[in-house]
């Protein structure tokens, strides 16, 4: 096996410029074959699948835009699938004021493809609700292709667009052109992150509050923060307008803000009827009722009749019937902290810590921003180096973090109840 | 790479930065500082001293949340406004760029 992998490397060395170039047209390298990529053998492999291959994106990008920073990465990605390692490394790049926004990409292997020598990232934020118009976009993608690679990438976990390749060197002007387009650069490194926030009630009928106001108004409230990373670790914010949680946010957040109801589910007797009509008794048992994580949905002489004190807000009936049911009238939100992906100690869910909060008035918004900034000089004064916010409450202990930002212990937050009932407490 | 002031040269590492702390001097400071366009003024040099203060008693430079609380205190104001403080000093990272001019090595965190 190592022999054939070693002939593999061997056969393939990044062609030297001499015999990749034949004339500089314009400042621009064209090769003998006419395409203005190299041999990628390994790469095309990728395009064989039935999928969508980022490798045709790449190529049909770079034959267009003729950019040779695109060149350097294709060759770049080449042997690194040829040698199975990667040879990015950090740096450092900022725009004047900013301490974050720009992910650095350095080649660690510039003397075999100098092309790729640097292919710096840009973090710009969403909108809230990734509302945009087609103006802004086209603007973003012409100042794009004038000073980076062309490359972008949309809406990845982070929320940010990713534009994907630039040097240093252009960092500053491409900024100051997106900036004054009405652009700005998200969060990275150990602060407050880009948030996200799903269409809301802008597009969506069950979004229980409205998603863009308060994402707008907690990111003025934490916009510094954004540039300037300071803090323990990264933390971010992401807003969902109901449990379909469509931003991921009690996985992924740090502090999840998910919309809510406090009463019943709205029934209208009318549609349950036409659906029942339409799709059939049994797919109202076997799709609905018998789905219902909780069994709170039953038939009572032929009408469904819901327990509401039983439903946990999966939105599962409310999905499956959207005209006939629908999210109770008295909406809020719930506030869940401490989501985070693997690292350390592994994929953590958020935690109920607070389980109704109405969030529709200034002033409503404007305390739930107080408590957030309580909630973050916490962490702050309590979180060791590189500790996202979940852990500093796991190692400090929920009650202890209840009574230093001052809310109220509840029922919701018990994770399960004592296995013991013949246990005796001390006190 | 080296820095050359008062026809003496010294040794900086590839991001500029002093490679023997003992060889800093405030006019080296200087010419590291005009290196990042910074005209030092006495609220630069606070933050300079503080800096070489810190690395001196613990031997590693603070982490900005550290800095930015000293300076939210010494000052007597927001930690937030501190923050913005600090970038307006040193606008492209503080403790990047503070640590480059006090003769700090390079932080390892990303400001």
């Amino acid at each position: 096996m190592d022999n054939i992998q070693e002939s593999v490397v061997a056969s393939r060395e990044v062609p030297a410029e001499s015999e990749t170039i034949e004339a500089d047209v314009n400042g621009q390298v064209i090769k003998k074959n006419g395409k203005f990529l190299n041999e990628t053998p390994m790469l095309d492999e990728l395009e064989n699948g039935p999928w969508p291959s980022f490798v045709t994106g790449l190529k049909e990008m770079a034959e267009r835009n003729k950019k040779p920073m695109l060149r350097g990465v294709m060759d770049q990605l080449e042997y690194s699938y040829q040698t199975k390692s990667g040879y990015w490394k950090g740096g450092l790049v900022t725009v004047k004021g900013y301490g974050a926004g720009i992910i650095t990409r350095y080649s660690m292997i510039k003397d075999k493809v100098p092309e790729a020598l640097e292919f710096h990232t840009f973090r710009v934020q969403p909108a809230p609700g990734f509302h945009y118009n087609t103006k802004m976009l086209r603007g973003l993608c012409d100042i794009w292709e004038k000073h980076g690679s062309g490359l972008i990438a949309l809406h990845g976990q982070s929320g940010d667009i990713m534009l994907q390749g630039i040097t240093a060197e252009k960092a500053q002007e491409c900024f100051d052109e997106l900036n004054e387009a009405g652009w700005d650069l998200g969060g990275a490194g150990a602060g407050i992150r880009t948030s996200m926030s799903c269409v809301g009630p802008a597009r969506c009928e069950q979004a229980c509050y409205d998603t863009l106001q308060v994402h707008k108004k907690v990111l003025d409230a934490f916009v510094g923060a954004i540039h300037r990373p300071e803090r323990n670790y990264k933390l971010k914010f992401k807003f969902s307008g109901c449990s379909n949680d469509c931003v991921n946010a009690i996985m992924r957040s740090d502090i999840a803000v998910i919309g809510t109801w406090k009463d019943d589910i709205q029934v209208d007797k009318e549609e349950v009827k036409a659906w029942i009509e339409k799709k059939g008794m049994d797919n109202l048992v076997n799709n609905v009722i018998t789905r219902c994580p909780t069994n709170a949905i039953s038939l009572e002489d032929g009408e469904m009749v819901i327990d509401n004190r039983n439903c946990v807000r999966c939105m599962h009936c409310i999905n499956v019937m959207p005209k006939a049911l629908s999210p109770g009238k008295e909406r809020g939100v719930s506030v869940l902290m401490g989501g985070k992906n693997t690292l350390k100690v592994g994929t953590m869910l958020g935690s109920m810590i607070i389980p109704f909060y109405k969030v529709d008035t200034d002033e409503e918004i404007e305390n739930f921003i107080e408590l957030a900034e309580e909630i973050v000089e916490w962490w702050d004064d309590n979180g060791l180096d590189h500790e996202r916010i979940g852990e500093t409450i796991e190692r400090c202990g929920m009650k202890q973090f209840l009574e230093d930002v001052g809310l109220e212990a509840n029922i919701d937050m018990i994770s399960a109840p004592r296995d013991n009932p013949y246990y005796k407490t001390e006190y | 790479m080296t820095v050359e002031v008062m026809e003496r040269s010294y040794e900086v590492d590839e991001n500029g930065y002093l490679v023997n702390l003992d060889d800093w001097s405030e006019d080296v400071a200087n010419e590291l500082a005009q290196d990042e366009e910074i005209e030092m003024t006495d609220e630069h040099w606070d933050i300079v001293n503080f800096l070489k203060d810190y690395y001196q008693e613990f031997q590693i430079a603070p982490a900005v949340k550290v800095l930015t609380k000293e300076i939210a205190k010494k000052n007597d104001i927001k930690r937030k406004e501190a923050s913005a403080y600090l970038y307006n000093l040193f606008p492209n990272g503080p403790a990047l760029q503070a640590c480059k001019i006090a003769g700090l090595p390079k932080p390892t965190g990303c400001v």
